[in-house]
């Protein structure tokens, strides 16, 4: 360090410490701009027993995006989360009955376990077969509905929540805040720390913009890729868990709305899709704004079909004033 | 010059042997199936049989043009729900409403591929996040359409198409053989079919031969909307109804790229055939259908045809045992 | 010069890249009938004149006339409709496709609308024995031929597209004795019949054989064009040399033939690009790699830092074998290894992100701290370096894609001196940077070296070679040909070795 000027010119801006850059920040405004259409449509938008409910629902949407995310940050995709979040509901309501007396504190944990064991499968595929990650994982979606299919069918399992479940999806215990949201806060804290302050969340930024220079520079890829499907599949499992304690009961295509809203509120934080870039707040920003649409059309009683279109749009139209600023910036 | 022809057909061979060994393994496979029916090959084993894995050939078909590009298409199963929701309200009435219901229902899947090709191209948005958000678009159409099964379809034509011709010979199989023979043969020896190769194979080298890399993408990408529509149509006529159904979609999306792939199509681009995929499909197909005949028990199908599907798209990790330097692993 | 008016001419054109400058005012003019040869070391800018008139990329200033009228060609496209065609060095065939399908890819023959797969394989045909290709079946694909093929098809290519002005790009550097011979008669017969040829090579008795002119290039500025036999080639290799080049070397030490081995290397070998190399670099030794470029020294870099597969022979490193497994394995070898990668764009950095995240990314095991990385650590080492390299950046935190090539280069150096290695690769770091830059890394080089390291380093540059080694290993053909030290180690020595083992090997 020469001096006091240089070591303040070096140090980052304000608001590239916290991560907000313009598709963030164009994020956020979508944000202000929903609640405040809201406010016009009914004044009960603003209240915060509307806001915290939302919150509650964009947990689960929360988790899942937490674990695309990573997936997406390494410029991959994962598609097998609509079975994953499946199967991680089914086997953990089905643990209950296995586990015998230690079911019940078993059944959580096992059920991320096993969506655990599908991610790092998945990383397995990409890492070392260097599949495509957008077709090894449908694939691996068709083996885990085929799995749930055949559990389902064969055995006529417990599929119940079990109170542990329902306390953490529905109930809240502090303040009156939802026990999802706290759940939802944990990852994403989990999920900065390692984006921001480890040696794995800097090579998963690493491999991807340039797998080749981060392998070149002695990061162990494969590690990396497995590490970050494996995370992405535990999450998926996890918001089955949760979802199996809201609705009481794990159900087969529980997760078939998951997957385009997880994508769509990464990419819609600004991370970019080809990776490499993007941060948490981003994301959380792209998961609120998902569910503040979904409710607002659900209010509006806009049916299944204006939902679809509209999100399909909205996720275009938004990457696509992305990538002008993208463009002209460059 | 018959040493030419004999070399002519030495390459022809070498070049087709991804499509030769779809078409092999469905052979053995269909034998199977027909030896082990109760009905053995009848008109109308062959007809239902055919009736069924004509969709996924299609569709499969339509997959195959942007892979070819180096792309995906995660739409096509969408617009082929799309096409069979519009069919089951406009393909009605007199046979002459019926053709101009048809025609109306490519032109729309024609258009859907479009957009999907417009914002690849123009856009430069990508394909798998594009058609992924396009595919939602769509099926909100199909369910706005149709927000519960039902609709009907011009008969005469429906029965026509889904019947035998001459009392033996499956009408779905002459309409593929039809599509082939007007879209798919023209295309292949097409400039603009070709470039779409050149575009798989090295983007780079193509563009610095001149090869037309815009056109050749947006057109892979419409024919890839028209041929998915076209699949969905002859759904239409098979069921007599329509269905905004999105696990059906899903599946067929999924499928067709498991059918590219066994038909000998490089998901990497420049490499394979939408032959390949029509075999490919009939494979994937008579899969289940010999799944049935040997009374695999119904709940162990989804699982066992997940498995062949994770099996066959794992068959493109043979080019890593090619590579010498690490280094082109991460391309 | 004839009298005429030329068919091609480059008026004041200039190009560059970022900050820095590829092309300077260049004039060039190429008529038809005509063989121009293009010559220059390399980075010269010869190559970007040829993408400059075959429209693969845009002068930043200056106009491009075809017959006297200015055009602006925006893709390959359209230069070749105006009749200027290029053999490109980096091929540009489709792997995937026959080789009738390459040679007709643009204006297929057809029959009713469709491409007339008959009539393209009679051309092919046609084409291929122009060339004296007999042995390539049309229907072959591009991807099974071996490479000395591709370049022949490549040249059947452009043939196929009647050029009005072939642009060959060191398009013998891959071909057989006989194919060369065949591609001269080639030349000759398109001069006669009215083409013009712009012929870039590196070899000198290449273009005493055919060239009616030649133009010299040295560090992005024309140095003269003449005509054949006006200048001897001792002459022309002093024009390309130049000779503001001197004094800006760090000096060399003694030579200390008691120092230990650092690195050692035992028959290694990798299909064609490496034979049977063997050699050592000793502790504080900078050795060079000379000989043309595409020899094996870039592959030989990358088998030392286990990034090539299936790499036989040894490796060891202070006496311990360390095995060829990869980057990690490398870089945990007794004195660990550091490799500057060719492509810093692609290999050495990730441009979108800051200059501190591309810095500590190989150290940061170092930068740990109780609770993961410790940034006040890291922002320290990161300044130590950005201090001794003299990096220019607005702040730390600014993605690498906003510096300077030369600043960017800095960045990667400094990655891998955080590791603190004991041998260091370096695979040709100098190019595209400014001189300025160029300078401080030779400095940096010695001062590393003093310290202890030992450097291995590639270069394309013949200059440099001789200011910055010890010594320097001549590779030609995948094979160390010829070492040359001390005094023995001049410009025209390397140079004239480079070509004359060249020349030994075609009369072979």
């Amino acid at each position: 360090m020469t001096g006091v000027d240089t070591g303040a010119a070096r140090g980052p801006s304000l608001a590239g410490r916290f991560g907000i850059d313009r598709s963030v920040a164009i994020a956020f405004g979508c944000i202000l701009l929903i609640l405040a259409g809201g406010a016009l449509y009914s004044p009960a938008f603003l209240s915060p027993e509307y806001l915290l409910q939302q919150l509650q629902v964009g947990a689960f949407l929360g988790i899942i995006a937490s674990g695309a995310m990573m997936v997406i940050l390494l410029g991959h995709i994962d598609l097998s989360i609509p079975w994953v979040v499946t199967l991680g509901a089914m086997m953990a309501t089905a643990m209950v009955g296995w586990g015998g007396a230690a079911g019940v504190w078993l059944c959580i944990p096992f059920g991320v376990f096993c969506g655990a064991v599908v991610g790092t499968l998945n990383g397995l595929g990409v890492a070392y077969l260097r599949l495509p990650s957008m077709i090894f994982t449908l694939g691996m979606n068709a083996v885990a509905q085929g799995l749930m299919v055949l559990h389902t069918g064969g055995f006529a399992p417990l599929d119940q929540a079990t109170k542990a479940m329902h306390f953490i999806a529905v109930q809240r215990s502090l303040f009156g805040i939802p026990n999802a949201l706290f759940v939802w806060a944990i990852v994403g804290l989990f999920v900065i720390y390692v984006l921001r302050r480890t040696a794995f969340g800097r090579a998963v930024y690493a491999v991807g913009n340039r797998e080749s220079a981060a392998y070149l520079s002695g990061v162990n890829t494969n590690r990396v890729l497995i590490g970050c499907f494996a995370f992405s599949g535990a999450m998926a499992a996890f918001a089955g868990v949760l979802l199996a304690g809201y609705s009481n009961k794990a159900y087969q295509n529980m997760g078939d709305s998951y997957l385009l809203p997880a994508i769509a509120a990464v990419v819609l934080g600004g991370t970019n899709i080809l990776g490499g870039r993007g941060n948490y707040l981003g994301t959380i920003a792209g998961v609120i704004l998902i569910t503040l649409l979904q409710s607002i059309l659900s209010v509006m009683q806009m049916p299944e079909a204006g939902r679809q279109v509209i999100y399909g749009c909205v996720i275009i139209v938004m990457l696509l004033i992305y990538g002008r600023g993208a463009k002209a910036r460059s | 010059m018959s040493h030419g022809a004999m070399s002519n057909a030495r390459y022809w061979l070498a070049h087709n042997a991804g499509v030769l060994t779809a078409v092999a393994l469905f052979a053995v496979m269909f034998t199977l199936y027909v030896s082990n029916h109760s009905a053995g090959l009848t008109p109308a084993v062959a007809t239902t049989a055919a009736n069924k894995a004509v969709l996924l050939a299609l569709v499969a078909m339509a997959q195959t043009l942007p892979v070819l590009t180096r792309g995906l298409d995660l739409s096509v199963g969408m617009v082929f729900v799309l096409a069979n929701c519009i069919a089951s309200t406009i393909v009605v009435g007199s046979v002459g409403t019926g053709l101009l219901g048809v025609a109306a229902v490519l032109g729309i899947g024609a258009l859907a591929g479009f957009i999907n090709g417009a914002i690849v191209v123009w856009g430069r948005l990508q394909p798998i996040i594009t058609t992924l958000a396009t595919g939602a678009v769509y099926y909100g159409i199909s369910l706005f359409i149709r927000p519960s099964p039902g609709g009907d379809v011009q008969s005469d034509i429906a029965d026509l198409l889904t019947g035998q011709l001459f009392g033996v010979v499956p009408a779905a199989l002459v309409v593929l053989f039809f599509i082939v023979l007007v879209v798919w043969i023209p295309y292949r020896r097409s400039i603009l079919g070709r470039a779409a190769y050149a575009v798989g194979s090295n983007e780079q080298a193509a563009y610095m031969s001149g090869v037309p890399v815009q056109r050749a993408k947006l057109l892979a990408y419409t024919l890839a909307g028209l041929l998915a529509s076209a699949g969905g149509l002859m759904l239409t006529f098979n069921t007599y109804s329509g269905e905004a159904s999105a696990p059906i979609a899903g599946a067929y999306t999924l499928n067709s790229i498991a059918a590219v792939v066994i038909g000998g199509t490089s998901l990497f681009g420049g490499w394979g055939s939408a032959i390949g995929s029509i075999f490919g499909a009939f494979v994937l197909r008579t899969i289940e259908d010999l799944l049935f005949v040997f009374d695999l028990p119904p709940l162990w199908q989804p699982l066992f045809q997940g498995v062949v599907l994770l099996f066959a798209v794992s068959l493109g990790a043979f080019r890593i045992l090619r590579v010498r330097n690490r280094l082109e692993l991460f391309t | 010069m004839p009298d005429r008016k030329p068919y091609l001419e480059l008026k004041r054109i200039s190009k560059r890249y970022g900050g820095v400058a590829a092309l300077t005012e260049v004039d060039f003019s190429a008529y038809a009938g005509e063989i121009h040869a293009v010559l220059g070391e390399n980075g010269a800018g010869k190559s970007t004149l040829i993408k400059i008139a075959s429209g693969v990329t845009d002068p930043t200033e200056g106009e491009v006339l075809i017959e006297g009228r200015p055009v602006r060609f925006r893709n390959p496209t359209e230069a070749m409709r105006a009749g200027v065609v290029c053999v490109f060095q980096e091929l540009s065939l489709l792997p995937e496709m026959t080789v009738a399908d390459n040679l007709s890819i643009v204006d297929p023959p057809k029959w009713g609308g469709m491409i007339d797969a008959g009539a393209q394989r009679d051309r092919a045909r046609a084409l291929l024995k122009r060339v004296g290709c007999e042995d390539v079946h049309p229907l072959e694909l591009v991807r099974d031929l071996p490479l000395s093929r591709r370049q022949m098809v490549e040249i059947a290519k452009a043939l196929g597209r009647d050029p009005r002005i072939l642009i060959l790009d060191e398009a013998t550097s891959a071909l057989t004795a006989d194919d060369v011979e065949r591609v001269y008669a080639i030349i000759r017969e398109l001069k006669a019949s009215g083409v013009g040829i712009l012929y870039v090579s590196h070899r000198m008795r290449e273009i005493e054989a055919l060239a009616d002119t030649a133009t010299v290039f040295r560090n992005g500025r024309k140095i003269e064009t003449f005509r054949k036999g006006d200048r001897s080639v001792k002459a022309i290799i002093e024009m390309m040399i130049g000779r503001e080049v001197t004094h800006q070397y760090p000096p060399k030490p003694e030579p200390k033939p008691d120092a230990p081995v650092a690195l050692a290397a035992a028959n290694l070998n990798w299909g064609r690009e490496i034979q049977d190399v063997s050699f050592a670099v000793r502790k504080g030794e900078i050795v060079g790699l000379g000989g043309l470029d595409g020899q094996g020294q870039r592959e030989l870099l990358l088998g030392l830092f286990g990034v090539l597969r299936g790499v036989s022979g040894s490796l060891t490193v202070d006496g311990h074998p360390v095995p060829l497994k990869g980057p990690r394995q490398a870089m945990q070898a007794p004195l660990p290894m550091a490799l500057i990668p060719e492509d810093r764009k692609t290999e050495g950095l990730m441009l979108p992100m800051s200059v501190r995240d591309n810095m500590t990314l190989a150290a940061l095991p170092r930068l740990l701290g109780r609770f993961g990385i410790d940034a006040d650590k890291e922002a320290a080492a990161v300044n130590v370096m950005v201090d001794r390299l003299r990096v220019k950046t607005p702040d730390l935190d600014a993605p690498v894609s906003a510096l300077s090539g030369g600043n960017q280069q800095k960045v990667v150096l400094a990655k891998w001196l955080m590791t603190e290695p004991g041998i260091i690769l370096l695979n040709d770091p100098t190019r595209g940077i400014d001189v300025g830059t160029k300078q401080e890394i030779y400095r940096l080089m010695r001062e590393l070296a003093n310290q202890g390291a030992s450097i291995l380093f590639y270069s394309t540059d013949y200059a440099e070679l001789i200011g910055c080694c010890d010594r320097v290993l001549v590779i030609y053909d995948g094979r160390i040909r010829r070492e040359l030290t001390g005094e023995a180690l001049t410009e025209r020595n390397l140079l004239e070795s480079a070509l004359n083992i060249d020349a030994s090997e075609q009369a072979a």
